[in-house]
């Protein structure tokens, strides 16, 4: 069976797309084939992350009309065999997401023999997010080390634990994982930011990983490359760790405490 | 409060005058007697007169006179059986009061059986947004309740984890109900309709264990240590 995971997170602007182009990179990178989808429709952005945008002509929601199969609309990534990408489309609205719809592609991906399927959540708590999770086997929550972000994230993991068909059948619940983006120790030394530690206190739930702060996913963004192909960025190498957790194994978190200024740093400036 | 008389009902201990007959001079006598043995005892107590046996009509109104020079207040009849009987001892001043039934089967209310109902208890983290009513019961949290998040019970609430959101308990109106929370950083707490916002709640319980009862319509807390 496929492991259906959701980026999701409540809050705009935190991170998820960003987070299910490099995690799904990373999975296919890993030997896993994976899918990911892109549930916001209306803004699709997925495809511009991934750098794919070139060559979308049929779109998710013309798959749920019936007027493309799903090979057609699935996009095979130029970088990775493994990966293939089923964008949004940006004409149509998030109504035309339906239940029935979406349990048909997932199951069509399950038969297709995909691992792994990533679903890009929307902001927000509206049909299109709903739809998102409502099939989850798991979910990771993406948040920033700020209250208003923490504040939404616990909001959805309360949504996931009542609302999404793991909860409705009475099934095990929804395995949820934290995935902490934009994480700036020094400034979290500063009092500016959440800490790790204040964050895990109000969520209570398993910690996936931790990204840095970092100018090379915004430059991974506006290239169209996700930030797990930059080797020896810290924000590439912390979603390879976050991966690596995914799938089983044990890695040691990095990033998360502040780095000493060396003395030729101070002086001239670093 | 409410300063407005009411009703109600008690019940108290008093001397009767059981008479068998209408011979009005012989009771008196009979009562002078017992009058003079403990005056202190019969100073202005009230009286009341048993004419069950009585066969002929009876002058209430000498008794009654008579009865009251003795220092004694008639405050009713019993056994007054026959309507005419009736009328003169009212006309006399004399309320008629109707024995209550003999031995002490006292009217008891069958309410519903007192069944306790079981806590509601939560196992999940209560999230934000969330809300939770223990509807005529106790609720029982054993992981935290978010910012954001509210849990209501008609009864007590106890929240083993870290209280950040919302807690209303004697929601239906019980003041006798408390809220007990393992770490207290709650955005309100409340029993029976009197509250307390965050800011109005005292530094030092913050981040403590504290237990919340209401005293004199007003809330009460104090840490506790368990």
């Amino acid at each position: 069976m496929a492991r259906i995971i959701v980026v999701t997170s409540g809050k705009g602007g935190v991170g998820k797309t960003t987070s299910s182009a490099a995690i799904a990179s990373g999975l296919a990178l890993a030997g896993h084939k994976t899918a990911v989808i892109d549930f916001d429709i209306g803004l699709r952005n997925l495809d511009l992350i991934l750098g794919c945008e070139r060559r979308v002509v049929y779109d998710f929601v013309n798959v749920l009309n019936g007027e493309a199969s799903l090979q057609q609309a699935l996009i095979k990534d130029k970088r990775s065999e493994n990966l293939f990408i089923l964008p949004a489309s940006q004409t149509r609205d998030k109504d035309a997401l339906t239940m029935e719809g979406v349990q048909q592609v997932l199951s069509e991906l399950d038969q297709l023999g995909f691992e792994f399927v990533i679903c890009d959540s929307p902001a927000g708590i509206e049909h299109g997010a709903m739809m998102a999770l409502y099939f989850a086997d798991e979910a990771i929550i993406t948040t920033n080390p700020e209250v208003s972000s923490v504040r939404d994230s616990d909001r959805i993991l309360g949504i996931l634990d009542a609302k999404s068909k793991r909860a409705e059948k009475g099934l095990e619940p929804v395995k949820q994982h934290l995935l902490i983006t934009r994480y700036n120790p020094s400034r979290v030394d500063a009092g500016e930011m959440l800490s790790v530690d204040d964050i895990l206190e109000i969520l209570n739930i398993p910690l996936l990983g931790v990204i840095p702060e970092s100018q090379s996913v915004l430059n991974a963004s506006n290239k169209g490359v996700p930030v797990v192909f930059e080797e020896q960025a810290d924000a590439g190498q912390a979603y390879q760790d976050a991966v690596a957790r995914l799938v089983g194994e044990d890695k040691p978190m990095r990033y998360v405490k502040a780095e000493k200024k060396s003395l030729l740093k101070r002086i001239f400036g670093g | 409060m409410s300063n407005a008389p009411v009703l109600k009902g008690s019940s108290f201990t008093l001397s009767i005058l059981q008479l068998f007959d209408s011979d009005t001079d012989r009771a008196l006598a009979y009562l002078a007697g017992k009058v003079s043995q403990a005056p202190a005892f019969f100073a202005q107590a009230p009286l009341i007169l048993n004419v069950e046996q009585v066969e002929g009509d009876l002058a209430f109104a000498r008794l009654k006179n008579g009865i009251e020079k003795l220092g004694l207040h008639v405050v009713g009849v019993v056994g007054c059986e026959r309507t005419a009987q009736q009328e003169q001892a009212f006309a006399a001043g004399i309320p008629r009061l109707r024995p209550g039934s003999q031995g002490s089967e006292l009217d008891i209310p069958k309410g519903p059986a007192r069944t306790a109902k079981a806590s509601k208890v939560v196992r999940t983290p209560v999230r934000s947004g969330q809300q939770i009513y223990a509807k005529g019961r106790d609720l029982v949290v054993l992981g935290h309740v978010s910012h954001g998040a509210e849990v209501i019970a008609d009864g007590s609430i106890q929240i083993y984890g870290t209280l950040r959101g919302r807690a209303l308990a004697g929601a239906a109106g019980n003041g006798d109900c408390h809220v007990l929370c393992g770490n207290q950083q709650a955005e309100l707490i409340s029993i029976a309709g009197n509250y307390w916002l965050s800011e109005q709640i005292d530094k030092q319980f913050w981040q403590q264990q504290v237990l919340v009862t209401q005293r004199d319509d007003a809330l009460q807390m104090e840490t506790i240590r368990l």
